[in-house]
């Protein structure tokens, strides 16, 4: 646990608090884009510990929560079928499509694993040559690499068995969207650790331009995370919009070159459904078409499935920033964690989750 | 302005209820459980005794004994792992939900549900291990039944035991007897079993080293009990995890329990394990590890007792009842600040990232 609990220190903390608590000098509202920035902000209370001018709005970047309804059905859909192993990140199982979710087709008899890695999924399709194995590739630009590499090593290892049903979102098109948003109320981003580390942060000076706001790039522990919002306060107090790295000892400008090529190698940018916003455009990335044979949609012929969602929980407004958990007549009532009407609830780096979790 | 907007035009889609199928997560121990619990089982063979909601049940003879009933299925796969098996489980688990009732474990039975074509050897072997465990608790197992399945009709082997044990005299210890001013010891590190049980289905895919918890606790309640016969509560945190177990107290109680985080024992590998995959240690399933709710006035004498046993010489103090909110179970994080500590809410999954 070493390098790990020194950015749990409380004296450390208690330090970084009394600089930003000395720094600031009026109200600003600063978004985490991160589920996992805001699953730790929760988990150790570091909200309760800020000025009370700092308000933390938390964004749209839980991949669990912001997969589209119509992905979640096409992947209900395969799962059904017979002769298919279904492999998923443990989160998505408990995503509520329009009637079931992964939990119930499972009850129902589908063959529904849990995995850590994709590469896993590789393994289960090498076990069972008489069955179809797909893989739920959803995720920011963190999970991208291992998911492209899944693809080549399928097709290297001539593996007809397996597929991918691919929901990949982008974080830099998200951010740009919150921002040109009419009713934007977020004055400075922490931008994902982790995503920058492999993808860098060249995008970011353009956009803190463009929309005249800082960026941090931050990490997930609580020290990193408060000398992200420091780094970020004092930006905002003395007028500047520059993109800085507070996660240094992880991110590097350019990022992890390898990895963007192997992403780069197997996906192609297209526009995503994200869900409660609606399409993002160039939000998302695709297979490419000479990946066809690895495409679940086209495979399992679910392509065409359309799901809109019927009325939205405020879930959509919830990952804009434009309303807290606490606001919606649901929160904790008829909406928790183990019946959640709407994403932000189903994982728990989702923004209700963690409220839910550690505010109820 | 927002507060105007937020009722307006919201409708949410319709949860999914599960109440059609029965799903993995309603064996969880956590909410799903209870919700079952509470859903199909009360309303039709709810009586006193039953919806107490404690480990064993306690029932009073005529003769003035009180006698104390447990019934534990084991269906744990794989059914060897590092530090117990199967059968360790079954008279383990029976002793120590007697034991919680403060209740001497004697008897205990045992039901067998083979799978066609399992290996005599290995049957030999978890009966082997049962004999064990039986010797080291003290208890006799009084009465047994066998059946046997088709081939993939059970994972291997299952086991369900009853125990039976007697309640000393003057003793009272319910999960609703925790008060406001008591305090709440722990007997030893958490997590150890979930671990240990995840790393033999070779889910971590690398080796912690962590062997399983499970024990018989009936001889340190015993020793506990020597010392102080004044335990308000005490209870195994097993399925579900710590926090699983306190929130159950909290709401059994009517109290609020406030725990701090810089005082939960959980060994570095354990953490480890947990960071990595997006676990928490509070959830993870214990198999020998107990939480004993007392006066204050004799928290200290009986931490030393404890600390005198091979399964409590870690023990320590974790937190303290106090009066609201009510059904609450609230954690002191390490940097002072203070959040919620719910219940295992369905099945325990790994977060993504």
């Amino acid at each position: 646990m070493k390098h790990l609990q020194e950015y749990r220190d409380n004296r450390l903390v208690q330090i970084v608090i009394k600089k930003i608590s000395d720094s600031v000098t009026r109200k600003w509202s600063i978004m985490e884009i991160c589920g996992g920035q805001t699953h730790s902000i929760m988990k150790y209370g570091l909200d309760q510990l800020l000025p009370t001018e700092i308000e933390l709005i938390h964004g749209p970047g839980c991949p669990v929560c912001v997969t589209s309804l119509e992905m979640i059905d096409k992947a209900l859909e395969i799962a059904s079928l017979p002769d298919v192993i279904f492999t998923s990140y443990g989160d998505m199982l408990r995503v509520p499509g329009s009637t079931k979710d992964l939990f119930s087709i499972r009850a129902n008899g589908g063959d529904i694993r849990v995995v850590y890695s994709p590469l896993d999924a590789i393994k289960i399709a090498q076990h069972n040559q008489d069955k179809q194995v797909v893989f739920f590739a959803i995720g920011f630009e963190t999970t991208a690499p291992a998911n492209a590499m899944s693809i080549l090593q399928a097709k290297s290892l001539g593996l007809h068995n397996f597929s991918a049903l691919v929901s990949h979102v982008r974080v830099p098109p998200a951010v740009e969207f919150l921002l040109s948003s009419p009713y934007n109320r977020i004055q400075g981003f922490l931008a994902a650790g982790h995503v920058c580390a492999v993808m860098g942060y060249w995008e970011y000076p353009a956009i803190a331009d463009k929309y005249h706001v800082p960026i941090t790039i931050t990490g997930f522990e609580p020290v990193d995370i408060l000398n992200g919002i420091l780094m970020t306060i004092q930006h905002l107090e003395t007028e500047n919009n520059e993109v800085s790295n507070a996660y240094s000892r992880v991110v590097t400008k350019e990022g992890n070159k390898p990895a963007q090529d192997m992403i780069k190698k197997v996906f192609l940018t297209i526009d995503r459904k994200w869900r409660g916003i609606g399409v993002i455009p160039s939000s998302g990335w695709g297979l490419r078409p000479e990946f066809d044979s690895y495409n679940a949609e086209m495979k399992f012929s679910v392509g065409s499935i359309q799901s809109n969602e019927s009325s939205l929980c405020i879930a959509g407004r919830i990952l804009q920033g434009l309303e807290k958990p606490f606001n919606c007549h649901a929160f904790g009532s008829q909406c928790t964690p183990e019946n959640p009407l709407g994403a932000t609830m189903v994982s728990s780096e989702g923004a209700c989750a963690a409220y839910y979790r550690y505010r109820n | 302005m927002l507060e105007e907007s937020v009722n307006e035009n919201i409708s949410c889609p319709l949860p999914i209820q599960h109440h059609d199928k029965i799903v993995l997560g309603h064996g969880s121990g956590g909410k799903l459980t209870h919700d079952l619990i509470q859903r199909v089982f009360f309303p039709k063979l709810g009586n006193r005794i039953l919806e107490s909601g404690d480990d064993s049940g306690i029932i009073d003879l005529d003769s003035g004994v009180k006698l104390a009933i447990s019934v534990d299925s084991h269906v744990v796969s794989p059914l060897f792992f590092k530090g117990g098996d199967i059968g360790r489980l079954a008279v383990c688990g029976t002793v120590n939900d007697i034991s919680m009732s403060g209740a001497t474990p004697l008897y205990f039975t045992a039901g067998f549900i083979l799978e066609e074509g399992l290996d005599h050897q290995i049957l030999t072997n978890v009966i082997e291990s049962m004999e064990k465990a039986a010797k080291e608790a003290g208890v006799l197992m009084v009465a047994g039944d066998t059946k046997v399945v088709q081939k993939g009709k059970a994972d291997g082997l299952y086991i369900t035991t009853t125990g039976i044990g007697i309640v000393p005299d003057n003793v009272n210890i319910r999960g609703a007897n925790a008060r406001p001013g008591d305090v709440i010891i722990l007997s030893g590190t958490i997590g150890d079993h979930g671990i240990a049980v995840l790393e033999a289905r070779n889910e971590l895919g690398f080796t912690s080293g962590i062997a399983s918890d499970v024990a018989p606790l009936n001889k340190l309640v015993s020793e506990m009990l020597a010392e102080c016969n004044e335990l308000h509560v005490l209870r195994d945190p097993t399925r579900g995890g710590l926090a699983t177990t306190l929130n159950e107290i909290a709401r059994q109680s009517n109290v609020c329990i406030l725990i701090e985080e810089n005082r939960i024992p959980v060994k570095p590998p354990v953490m480890a394990v947990c960071e990595m995959l997006g676990y928490e240690p509070i959830y993870m399933a214990n198999e020998g590890k107990l939480i004993a709710i007392v006066p204050e006035k004799y928290a200290a004498k009986l931490l030393e007792t404890m600390q005198n046993n091979r399964f409590g010489s870690e023990s320590v103090i974790i937190g303290t009842i106090i009066e609201k909110p009510q059904g609450k179970v609230l954690l002191k994080t390490q940097l002072g600040t203070t959040r919620v500590i719910d219940m295992l809410s369905g099945e325990m999954l790994p977060r993504i990232c």
